[in-house]
């Protein structure tokens, strides 16, 4: 800049700002900045201006406000009597359990599909291909309100269990019931003496994970491998068990049972949940799928090729040479689709699965009439929480990128 | 998804609105609806007896039929309405936002929704209570015997707060099942996800006489709440607030003075003068002091008859709901259904 800068002279005129190429590219940058910042103004103005018309101001103080209603998935506790602010957290971590486990779902039948729909055999292929097209192709929320629907038209009220000669049963030496209001599975109860069984498990896992270390150094060292599973599955079983009856069973199964209109104890996952689970899960798997497939693609020929020269079996082709050079251009469309699986998960209303959206979005919004305060308040937390995702992934990406030197 | 484009239409409109400017002396939203040529009523999307579309696509309801009232009263044509069907999750943000100019969605008026919501009401036009719907083989006979039921409620609506606090004055615990209106209720109802429905006792009669087996289903004696409904206006524009609170009353005066759909004509000759004034066949023209013209009452009465009738039509035994008058009777057989007078 220094050294085009014009000296002071005559020579300079206004009309150089836009007509001189070493001044045109700010003079331009600023008009524009200029611009948006009057719009976002007027914007702001204007909305202010027509909330007061109306008789409204802008006032965050009803989340502090009792909510009056009740939620029935709650993760943290929650009674009619909790402050809309609660409400709000409740709804986003609603949110963020189906985001969780969609993501998870998605991401392992993704690879599964995707990995599947290039086998040689014809009859997998084409199933795939059938997986593929039909849960990408249909909106998201038609699968929702289809599982949905399908959840509580073909399963058995909780009513049918009653009797001595009951039209339903349930699975798993009466374990798990599977009614039309959601299913319902033993829920562990942790006694005396559960922390040194859990203490324990965990250092089993720990030495596991320092085995196995071990042995794949071992593998780069010697280029022999030593299989590791079995002693992986001892270790962690045996000490384990032996705790488990050592210190007297510390950890017992609280089994469902049906008291007056519904099971009682037990876990209870909602058919609401379920359908938005899985109905996003599968959605998203689809997606995930594809990219796989195109990751995998983009491998050359040449390095499978070279591999089966090598005497690999087809599964270690694809776990030690394509998969790992395929994750790094599988990782980034990745991220986009565990942002959407996130995003979507506001669908929720539509089966009364209550996220966010939900609570903070829906109930509290309408109970209030706090619309444009409750808007933002979602609108930030949808940004926040996508921005967190892509850069965890993000930096998982970076991790195992080719290092440039 | 209705509701999101709701929200997101009215944010929008919220932001980039014109300034309306509401003043007093003559009414913005009356003037903006004269011009527009109809009227923009917000009704619910589907309640039998309030807001129903018939097998000839007509719109029919009790609801429905005030709001035709009024556009008869302002246009002398009751078809010039548009029924603009809202969610209860989304009826205030839509009339907040000038989606709709009257609200007739069977709303209960309340304290907060009057002042924090920034609404009038223009009157109660139907006194309702909270109930709920059983189905006869649970073998409930009392909301009392409800405690761990699953219950369906619709989002966003006083019978949600008052659920919760019902349930937990009497000790109970429940699960509710939200949903999105008396259709999604319905539907979840009867495919036992829920063991009960709440909702307003007029509602649950009128979902009732719809089911496949009206007779296997149980709308139980307890009422556990108030729910005056009403129709509403945004707050600002008190002249058209007056228009639907009159337009209101003069169906309950019709009612009072037995002045019907078929009768109307006759009355010419009467010496009661508050029916000159009403039907506009006396000298003074009162309506002008809202914008209405001389006739516009006559025609609001003419469109579906008085109270009684419109009652008798939508909920009554002429519409095989069969919902009794009780207090929605007129002050004077023992109701209290009772109008100011017309003066």
């Amino acid at each position: 800049m220094k050294a085009s800068a014009p000296p002071k002279s005559e020579s300079f005129k206004l009309s150089m700002l836009l007509s001189d190429t070493r001044y045109r590219g700010t003079s331009l940058q600023v008009i524009t900045f200029i611009i948006f910042v009057a719009v976002f103004f007027w914007l702001v103005d204007n909305t202010i201006k027509n909330l007061a018309l109306l008789g409204k101001d802008v006032s965050f103080n009803f989340l502090f406000l009792r909510a009056g209603y009740d939620i029935n998935q709650r993760l943290i506790p929650y009674t009619s009597d909790s402050t809309h602010g609660r409400a709000a957290f409740v709804g986003i971590l609603n949110t963020l359990l189906v985001a969780l486990v969609g993501c998870l779902f998605a991401t392992i039948l993704g690879l599964f599909v995707g990995i599947l729909r290039l086998s040689k055999n014809w009859l997998v292929a084409k199933l795939m291909s059938i997986y593929i097209e039909g849960f990408r192709n249909v909106p998201v929320l038609l699968w929702i309100v289809m599982i949905f629907a399908l959840l509580t038209e073909f399963t058995p009220a909780p009513k049918a269990f009653k009797g001595a000669d009951p039209q339903a049963t349930m699975l798993l030496f009466d374990s798990i019931a599977i009614t039309n209001r959601g299913t319902y599975f033993p829920a562990p109860i942790f006694g005396e003496g559960s922390f040194w069984l859990l203490l324990s498990f965990i250092l089993s896992v720990i030495i596991v994970i320092f085995i196995r270390k071990n042995a794949n150094k071992q593998k780069k060292e010697t280029g022999k491998s030593f299989p590791t599973f079995w002693i992986s599955v001892l270790i962690i079983i045996l000490p384990t068990l032996g705790f488990y009856f050592l210190l007297g069973k510390p950890i017992s199964l609280e089994y469902p049972y049906l008291k007056g209109f519904n099971f009682k104890d037990g876990i209870h996952l909602r058919n609401s949940f379920l359908a938005l689970t899985l109905a996003l899960a599968l959605y998203t798997s689809a997606f995930i799928a594809e990219i796989v497939r195109a990751g995998i693609l983009a491998i050359s020929k040449g390095q499978s090729e070279a591999a089966a020269s090598l005497g690999l079996r087809p599964n270690k082709i694809m776990n030690l040479i394509i998969l790992p050079q395929a994750l790094r251009i599988i990782v980034p469309p990745l991220i986009s689709n565990y942002l959407n699986l996130t995003k979507n998960s506001s669908l929720a209303i539509a089966v009364g699965y209550m996220d966010v959206r939900g609570t903070l979005g829906g109930i509290t919004l309408n109970q209030t009439g706090r619309e444009l305060e409750s808007m933002l308040l979602l609108m930030g937390f949808y940004l926040c929480v996508s921005l967190l995702i892509s850069s965890v992934i993000n930096y998982y990406n970076r991790s195992f990128q080719i290092v440039v030197r | 998804m209705r509701k999101s484009l709701f929200m997101v239409l009215s944010s929008i409109l919220l932001i980039l609105g014109g300034q309306a400017a509401f003043s007093g002396g003559h009414s913005v939203t009356l003037d903006d609806v004269k011009a527009r040529g109809n009227l923009l009523c917000g009704v619910s999307t589907g309640a039998p007896g309030f807001a129903t579309v018939d097998d000839s696509g007509k719109d029919v309801g009790f609801d429905v039929d005030y709001c035709r009232a009024l556009a008869a009263a302002i246009f002398g044509d009751p078809m010039a309405v548009k029924f603009v069907g809202l969610t209860s999750a989304v009826r205030f943000t839509a009339l907040a936002a000038g989606e709709v100019d009257i609200l007739a969605r069977n709303t209960t008026w309340t304290y907060s929704r009057d002042t924090d919501l920034k609404q009038t009401f223009l009157g109660v036009n139907y006194y309702d209570g909270q109930g709920f719907m059983v189905k006869k083989d649970l073998g409930v006979n009392s909301t009392l015997e409800l405690d761990g039921a699953t219950v369906c409620i619709q989002v966003g609506t006083t019978t949600e707060l008052n659920l919760a606090d019902y349930f937990k004055e009497n000790g109970m615990s429940y699960e509710p099942v939200p949903t999105a209106d008396n259709a999604e209720s319905q539907q979840q109802y009867l495919a036992g996800a829920c063991d009960t429905y709440t909702t307003d006792a007029s509602a649950l009669h009128g979902t009732r006489v719809n089911l496949e087996n009206p007779d296997d289903h149980l709308v139980l004696p307890e009422i556990i709440s108030k729910e005056p409904l009403g129709p509403l206006v945004r707050h600002g524009d008190d002249n058209w607030a007056d228009i639907g609170r009159w337009v209101l009353n003069a169906l309950i005066i019709a009612e009072e003075k037995g002045i019907t759909k078929s009768n109307i004509d006759s009355w010419k000759d009467t010496k009661d003068a508050e029916i000159h004034r009403l039907l506009g066949t006396g000298d003074d023209d009162i309506l002008a002091m809202v914008g209405l013209p001389k006739n516009a009452m006559y025609n609001a009465i003419k469109a579906g008859g008085n109270y009684g009738e419109i009652f008798e039509n939508n909920l009554g035994a002429t519409s095989g709901i069969n919902i009794e008058r009780g207090v929605n009777a007129s002050w004077t057989k023992g109701g209290i259904l009772y109008s100011p007078p017309f003066r």
